[in-house]
């Protein structure tokens, strides 16, 4: 029989994916914890699911994952709140436009702490929490950026490179619990982070990728491109010398 | 706000495997200890649950993400004094320590379960009863004295004359008023360690419910076992036990029968078969096929070859028929088994019992296992007693076919409430909490609420039986 989730947390669950996620998880009859920085959406979000939705439960945190330090009460706080957990779904991220030539270390540090720093503060302990019980599945939404180092986006592609191997670590450690890490590398979503961009193909919905996400989530896999055609692309992509790959205006 | 360590975190779940949550567990082994966890829950705002040996079938002693205090630690015998025959125990106590204790001054545990693995703590938070329910009451009824701590960290001595009101409240309460950290217990003097026992069959629910009650005045012990699949005329068929101590003199060798070793189960079945491998060889067996003809089988044997017979059995054998097949759960995996045991006045028994049985069947979901005793009215405040019979029906879980099952009880407890019935929340997990709050009257469980507003305001001692049963309290 297929696993079914019946107690999520979804960090990000304002918009793109996160919301995406929420919105499959609730019609799944699961219980979320919608985390993210914006309140107000959020609580947009649980009021229109909560309607026709009667097994359905949706709660609402506010929370900016760059405040680390409150993140051991609040999970805390909402799993009290759900009763249980199985699931945590890591998709908070921000990528900040930079140019090709352009060195600014503020919005290069905001996406390290979000993309990155979040995660460890959020992940570290669902990982003690599942090594403990036993069970979980950690899903850590992460990027085909994260394959390569381009020069349109160095310090993304790091947030995603470093996100990729601590999810791998993690799997790792709490493999022999039984507990499953995936680890998914969407490509091209159609959310507001790549609205106005250009040169984009393959785009998918942010509910089909949720779907994908989740499917893959079930069946507990490893490393997860969405969709699966990504795969091949990025092994090319990962093989360019790199003598050919920075010649590349990508 | 403290943030629990999250090494505390246990998979907790009832006996019957089929719920359970995740929970911080502490095991105290003092006094000063538990007071130390109850100002830990207090300090994380975490509700806090209970538990003994998690003998009780269903959800009464965990609860989603709340502190799950384990007394198991708490196991020692205080004080006994072999010529009262009364005994102080901590709350980890088990049915198996407390006989094994007494049984060689001449005393056994006047009320005990199928089981000799539950605690004290655990026997009077659940106020549980025995075979021996008719002419003994229930265990609550043998406790002279109990210490609860409350929230607040202190402990009170409650005695059943003294504190009548109160005592009453806590004894079947599932441990909502307080933690019981000591209970003095009064036990039976007997004179062996045997019981005479006598084996008589009944072809349908009448006769079964006749027997029982034509026994309940001359056997101190009776107990039937229900073919839960045969229908029609055959309906409610069964085998009926009857037990009694023996009276002086009766015993060639009482002295030996009173030691503890003379009471022992074998390891082995047959001389041969360890009985920890037995649940391995039934468990092929454990399908509605397989189970209709083991009923059938068992009857048959018992109304032929078994019928009318009288013989003698230790107490151990006799009493705690649950542990001849060790972790007999474990035939019900993966999807575990929940129990249903529902009281109806005896003059609704046959009406209301007939009607499950069939309902059952007709539903495709016959009970493994049922049993039949006879009980009388207790004057706890939440409890389960009334003068007539109850029917415990064992249903295996089966993940697909769980909300049907759900269904099921919810069917099978209607027609009890309309009779006037109760409930045993030992053994539930699946039952809507407005059937069982309608089957009490003038005010009970609002005094239960008044008691708990008093002793804890802030609703700490929780657990996912009583969230259910009586609502939430936030």
């Amino acid at each position: 029989m297929k696993k079914k989730f019946t107690h999520a947390i979804v960090v990000g669950a304002s918009s793109g994916i996160g919301e995406a996620l929420v919105r499959r998880l609730a019609a799944e009859g699961c219980r979320v914890a919608a985390v993210a920085r914006r309140g107000e959406k959020l609580d947009r979000l649980v009021e229109e699911l909560g309607v026709g939705n009667s097994e359905a439960k949706v709660f609402s945190f506010p929370h900016d994952v760059e405040n680390t330090e409150e993140i051991g009460g609040l999970f805390q706080d909402i799993t009290g709140s759900l009763g249980g957990l199985d699931l945590v779904i890591y998709a908070a991220g921000v990528m900040h436009r930079v140019d090709f030539s352009e060195y600014d270390t503020a919005k290069d540090l905001d996406m390290l702490r979000v993309n990155l720093e979040g995660a460890v503060a959020w992940l570290n302990p669902v990982a003690e929490r599942f090594a403990a019980l036993k069970s979980g599945t950690i899903v850590g939404i992460g990027s085909v950026a994260g394959d390569r180092g381009r020069s349109g986006g160095p310090v993304y592609n790091t947030s995603k490179a470093g996100f990729h191997t601590y999810l791998e670590a993690l799997r790792n450690r709490v493999a022999r619990f039984g507990v499953k890490v995936v680890t998914i590398k969407p490509g091209f979503v159609d959310t507001q982070m790549i609205r106005g961009l250009h040169g984009l193909f393959w785009v998918v919905s942010a509910d089909r990728a949720a779907e994908i996400i989740l499917r893959k989530a079930r069946c507990g896999a490893v490393v997860a491109y969405v969709p699966a055609r990504w795969r091949l692309v990025m092994w090319i992509i990962r093989n360019i010398p790199s003598v050919v790959f920075r010649r590349l205006k990508v | 706000m403290i943030v629990l360590p999250a090494d505390r975190l246990e998979w907790v779940e009832g006996w019957g495997e089929s719920l359970g949550a995740a929970g911080y567990v502490w095991r105290p082994s003092t006094v000063a200890q538990v007071r130390v966890v109850l100002a830990e829950a207090e300090r994380a705002k975490i509700p806090l649950v209970p538990r003994g040996a998690g003998c009780s079938y269903g959800d009464a002693a965990f609860r989603a993400e709340s502190v799950v205090l384990d007394v198991g630690r708490m196991n020692r015998v205080l004080a006994w004094d072999p010529e009262a025959g009364e005994i102080d125990v901590e709350p980890g106590v088990t049915l198996r320590q407390l006989w094994r204790y007494v049984l060689g001054d001449g005393w056994w545990p006047p009320v005990v379960t199928g089981t000799m693995e539950t605690t004290v703590g655990g026997c009077l938070a659940m106020n549980v009863h025995g075979k021996n329910n008719w002419a003994r009451g229930t265990f609550g009824e043998h406790c002279v004295e109990l210490d609860l701590m409350t929230v607040d960290g202190a402990v009170r001595t409650v005695s059943r004359d003294g504190d009548r009101e109160l005592f009453n409240a806590v004894v079947g309460s599932f441990g909502l008023l307080g933690v019981i950290t000591r209970a003095r217990l009064k036990m039976k003097r007997v004179s062996s360690g045997m019981v005479e026992v006598k084996a008589v069959s009944a072809p349908n629910l009448e006769t079964m419910l006749r027997l029982t009650d034509e026994a309940k005045d001359q056997w101190e012990y009776v107990v039937g076992w229900i073919d839960a699949f045969a229908k029609g005329r055959h309906l409610g068929r069964g085998l009926l036990h009857f037990a009694r101590h023996l009276e002086p003199g009766e015993d060639p060798a009482p002295a030996r029968s009173l030691q503890v070793g003379d009471q022992d189960l074998s390891e082995e079945i047959f001389g041969i078969l360890p009985r920890s491998v037995m649940w391995r060889l039934i468990k092929p067996l454990c399908n509605k096929i397989d189970m209709s003809w083991v009923n059938r089988l068992k009857y048959l044997s018992g109304a032929t070859v078994g019928e009318g017979a009288v013989y003698r059995q230790t107490f151990a054998e006799f009493s705690f028929l649950l542990d001849y097949v060790p972790n007999w759960k474990r035939i019900y995996r993966p999807g575990g088994l929940i129990q249903h045991q529902t009281f109806v006045p005896e003059a609704e028994a046959e009406g209301v019992f007939g009607k499950q049985l069939e309902l059952c069947r007709r539903q495709g979901q016959p009970s493994f296992l049922g049993v039949l005793k006879r009980h009388r009215p207790d004057e706890s405040l939440m409890g389960h007693g009334i003068d007539g019979f109850s029917l415990a029906l064992d249903f295996p879980v089966v993940s697909r076919r769980r909300a049907r099952l759900w269904d099921l009880v919810r069917l099978l407890a209607e027609p009890v409430v309309e009779a006037g019935g109760k409930f045993y929340p030992a053994k539930d997990c699946a039952l809507p909490g407005e059937l069982y709050r309608a089957t009490f009257h003038d005010g009970q469980i609002q005094r239960l609420l008044e008691f708990k507003t008093k002793m804890d305001s802030q609703a700490m001692l929780r657990s996912a039986l009583a969230d259910r049963l009586l609502g939430t309290w936030s």
